[in-house]
């Protein structure tokens, strides 16, 4: 437990038991307190730099053995990738966000979701084990929900945030079944238990091989490409912008999004490499980027455009990925990374504006450079880095985009154009989230803009200055990291070597010189949008209104309406209902095999009637018969407490002491529970129909004939003796107790017991709920 | 029904002594006829006796605590009842005996801990039901 990357996962949930406390003590200046916890997680990590390609560290600790699941982690260059990129970008997220919801009342709440998503986001980036990863897959679904759903007062949020977790909850369901295949495949492949759940226990076996690889395949693609937003799973993403702004910054943008690519990278050595990869991931991959990409450009407000553009390069990420060449996976780790930082930072500097204008709409911003002059040259920056403008980041990863497009054979010129058509429009989207807003003439703001506090500027800048200076000087990155991170998802160790300039050879220039094409059309059709030479905004959200979002809405409806029906049909609210068609089911369920043992097998053995026996069976019977023909609720009850208690005396002759003390303690308490229920019905009891009692003494007539063969069935199984001997043995050596019945109860079964007495306890709370919601409706 | 002298009188008494009748059936329910199960319904039966008797305020007033509360603190007890083990390396919920007999319980164990978590909870949801039923018989704004 002492490894230090279990602990960096805890850090975080750690924090997040402190964290309501120092939101109330510190409201606004809370981000500083609390982002030292990824700054801790942050420290740590660099402290591994530089990672070695193809190395890795892993720590297991026992959880499920017999399942074949332990708390596996396993840190290489992938992982060291996300672990800075989730611990670095969270710090700046958590000192972002306490200023940005200033004196929110729910800002606790607010830390304690970010936090424990940022823990879930760590253990899912260091997973060793498949069970392992899927639960902090799970909870970081759990968390987006309710950091998308925080404004839970506001239904869009709240539809916003249902959408987000059904769609990636179904693809969490369809990846634990892709692992669990993964890890049957596993194990018919020779690996135990332990090593076929694990990830890196994987690259012993071939997968590729096996006869589940196409359903594998096609279940981890599901639930990868419902995390990561692509077509058609892409419409939530969009969506989710109700949430807050630092959440969108954190989660749809920088981290959560990319889980689903980090899956595809880290599994693409074990499952990657055949046609079918390659064709489905390529083409799922662009187009979502051609979507993504096209769509922004319809958009005007400015958390829309970037949350679009976020869906071209996400799709510009799984089409690498499915490319997979040595190239193209070495252009993903540059685009993943310089995304990530120019992302964040732009959905700062997005809230920034939306915080100090009070509009997110872009025609009624323009001019803000002199008022907030550093969320201005943060913009910039982080737009250029985006649109792939030099010396940027983001250059080097378009760069290297195009040369993958260029030199991978089975790449056909068509892939290049769409790639340059994607990016022109990323450009102009680029343009649009910057030059729009800070350049030009002054807008119509609702409120008067001045420059966001410092907490809302510094992570803008220090990203977007990151940018610049990784572009400048990439090659601490590629011997640090970027290197260790693409031979992670090659599965071989690889050197990368990146720069601005590639000198002059024939592929270079011809890169450069789409880099440079890219530019120009991004400029001219940002001319075009911004002074409405062409309709091209309305025009794209014609196009793009239509399509999954209506199936999904649909489907939804279709749920509900259907629930309704179903709902209404089998809880029509009346209690006799309710009884008769569970004795039906019953009777229909288990009387017809009833009778088959009963007519086939041997009598039972019986011991001879005596004659307490008999006098309590006839009073009990009388009892019954008495209780059907009266008139009178208080006598009824009586009576039928009569036949309990003649029950609770047969359990004392058959030397059932533990039973029949409960039998009639639960007499007495029915009793006096029912009387209470009948003081407020009438106490003469009005008679039904002639046909409905027919019907009723019917049904109760099956019941009894069905229960009694139940019993007379079981009096004749000759039942495996070792079960009770063990009982009888062990109780007093084992369990220290003479009363079988009570050891067996609290110490042999006592994990059912606890169930039951959750259970009860949760009935309890029910019965005072229904009661209060009856009075409420009263009054 | 309340307005019975003899049973107000009666159920002064009667209502204790069930009571401590539930208790030794709790405790004596791990060698002879009895356990957390009985013991917790015979305790809910003597305040719904006493219920009957006086009304639910008095009840209420008798018990002291909220039912809800016997239900959660008797849920926690069995839970830690299975937690003790498990810092000692042993599986969840196998009982740990002590060394010495305290006087009068007999040897005390995890196991007892949780058949008093069972009792809690048996008592607390029977007299949930009963309680705030018959708080609606009362007609009162709110019976917890």
């Amino acid at each position: 437990m002492t490894d230090p990357l279990i602990l960096i996962i805890l850090v975080p949930f750690a924090a997040t038991i402190v964290a309501p406390a120092v939101a109330r003590r510190l409201g606004a200046h809370t981000g500083w307190v609390l982002a030292l916890a990824p700054a801790i997680v942050f420290a740590y990590v660099s402290r591994l730099l530089p990672i070695e390609p193809g190395t890795a560290h892993t720590v297991a600790v026992p959880w499920v053995g017999s399942l074949g699941i332990e708390f596996a982690f396993l840190a290489d260059g992938l992982s060291v990738t996300f672990l800075l990129l989730i611990s670095g970008i969270g710090a700046l997220v958590m000192i972002y966000a306490s200023s940005y919801l200033g004196r929110d009342p729910r800002l606790g709440r607010f830390y304690v979701f970010l936090l424990a998503f940022m823990g879930a986001m760590l253990g899912l980036v260091l997973a060793d084990n498949l069970i392992t990863l899927f639960v902090f897959w799970e909870l970081t679904s759990v968390c987006s929900y309710l950091l998308i759903g925080f404004d839970h007062e506001k239904a869009e949020a709240r539809a916003a945030a249902l959408k987000a977790l059904l769609v990636t909850g179904l693809g969490g369901l369809l990846l634990l079944a892709g692992f669990l295949l993964m890890g049957i495949a596993g194990e018919q492949l020779g690996l135990s238990a332990i090593a076929a759940g694990k990830i890196s226990g994987l690259a012993a076996v071939d997968l590729r091989e096996h006869a589940y690889y196409h359903a594998i395949f096609i279940l981890v693609l599901l639930g990868c490409i419902t995390k990561s937003a692509q077509v058609p799973f892409h419409f939530w993403l969009p969506a989710a912008m109700a949430g807050p702004t630092p959440v969108s910054a954190y989660l749809h943008s920088a981290t959560m999004v990319k889980a689903g690519i980090y899956l595809l990278a880290r599994l693409s050595p074990h499952l990657g490499g055949t046609p079918e990869w390659g064709w489905t991931v390529g083409l799922i991959g662009l187009v979502t980027m051609l979507t993504g990409s096209l769509a922004t450009l319809g958009q005007r407000d400015m958390k829309r455009v970037l949350a679009y553009s976020t869906l071209a390069v996400l799709g510009t990420l799984v089409m690498l990925l499915g490319v997979g060449t040595e190239m193209a996976v070495k252009t993903a780790v540059v685009y993943l990374v310089a995304h990530a930082m120019y992302k964040a930072a732009l959905f700062m500097v997005a809230g920034n504006v939306d915080h100090e204008t009070g509009t997110r709409e872009l025609h009624r911003l323009g001019g803000l450079r002199k008022l907030m002059p550093w969320t201005a040259l943060a913009g910039i920056l982080a737009a250029l880095s985006k649109a792939g403008a030099p010396p940027m980041f983001g250059f080097i990863g378009k760069e290297m985009l195009y040369t993958t497009k260029l030199t991978v054979e089975n790449v056909g010129a068509w892939a290049v154009v769409a790639s340059v058509v994607a990016n022109v429009a990323l450009v102009a989207s680029a343009l649009m989230v910057s030059v729009w807003p800070f350049l030009g003439k002054r807008g119509d703001t609702p409120k008067k803009p001045h420059e966001a506090p410092l907490a809302m500027v510094l992570g803008a800048v220090l990203l977007s200055l990151m940018g610049l200076g990784r572009g400048l000087m990439p090659q601490p990155f590629e011997t640090n990291l970027g290197s260790a991170a693409a031979s992670a998802i090659l599965g071989r160790p690889v050197e990368m070597h990146l720069a601005l300039w590639h000198g002059v050879d024939p592929t270079a220039l011809a890169v450069l010189g789409l880099s440079l094409l890219t530019l120009t059309l991004g400029g001219g059709l940002y001319f075009l949008i911004r002074r409405r030479v062409a309709p091209v905004g309305p025009l794209l959200r014609r196009l793009f209104s239509v399509g999954p979002t209506q199936l999904y809405d649909l489907t939804l409806q279709g749920i509900y309406s259907g629930a309704d029906r179903v709902t209404r049909f089998i809880q029509s609210g009346r209690l006799r209902f309710y009884v008769m068609v569970t004795m039906l089911v019953t009777v229909i369920v288990a009387g017809p095999p009833l009778v088959r043992a009963f007519m086939g097998g041997p009598a039972a053995a019986n011991g001879g009637w005596r004659i307490h026996e008999i006098i309590v069976a006839a009073l009990a019977l009388t009892a019954a018969l008495a209780a059907t023909a009266l008139r009178s609720r208080l006598a009824t009850l009586a009576l039928v407490g009569v036949v309990g208690t003649c029950m609770g005396l047969l359990f004392v002759f058959f030397s059932a002491p533990d039973l029949a003390l409960t039998q009639v303690m639960i007499e007495v308490l029915s009793v006096v529970i029912l009387v209470m229920v009948l003081h407020r019905l009438p106490l003469v009891i009005k008679r039904s129909g002639r046909l409905s009692r027919g019907r009723d003494a019917v049904v109760a007539a099956a019941v009894g004939i069905t229960m009694t063969l139940f019993v007379l069935t079981v009096a004749r199984v000759d039942r495996d003796p070792t079960v009770s001997d063990f009982y009888l043995e062990q109780s007093v050596p084992a369990a220290h107790g003479r009363n079988v019945v009570n050891v067996i109860l609290v110490d042999f079964r006592a994990m059912d017991t606890l169930g039951e007495i959750t259970v009860l306890g949760a009935a309890g709370l029910g019965v005072l709920a229904l009661l209060r919601l009856r009075r409420k409706e009263r009054s | 029904m309340r307005d019975s002298l003899i049973l107000r009188t009666t159920t002064r008494v009667i209502m204790p002594l069930l009571l401590l009748f539930s208790f030794f059936e709790l405790l004596r329910g791990h060698n002879e006829p009895g356990g957390g199960f009985v013991g917790g319904l015979l305790a809910a039966g003597g305040l719904c006796l006493y219920m009957l008797a006086h009304g639910v305020d008095d009840a209420r007033r008798v018990l002291r605590v909220d039912p809800r509360v016997l239900i959660g603190v008797g849920l926690l007890l069995a839970l830690a009842a299975g937690l003790v083990p498990v810092f000692q390396g042993a599986p969840f919920l196998t009982g740990v005996w002590a060394e010495n007999k305290v006087p009068g319980i007999g040897k005390v164990s995890t196991v007892l801990l949780f058949d008093v978590g069972v009792y809690l909870v048996v008592a607390g949801t029977t007299l949930l039901m009963v309680l705030s039923l018959a708080a609606r018989d009362e007609e009162e704004d709110d019976p917890c």
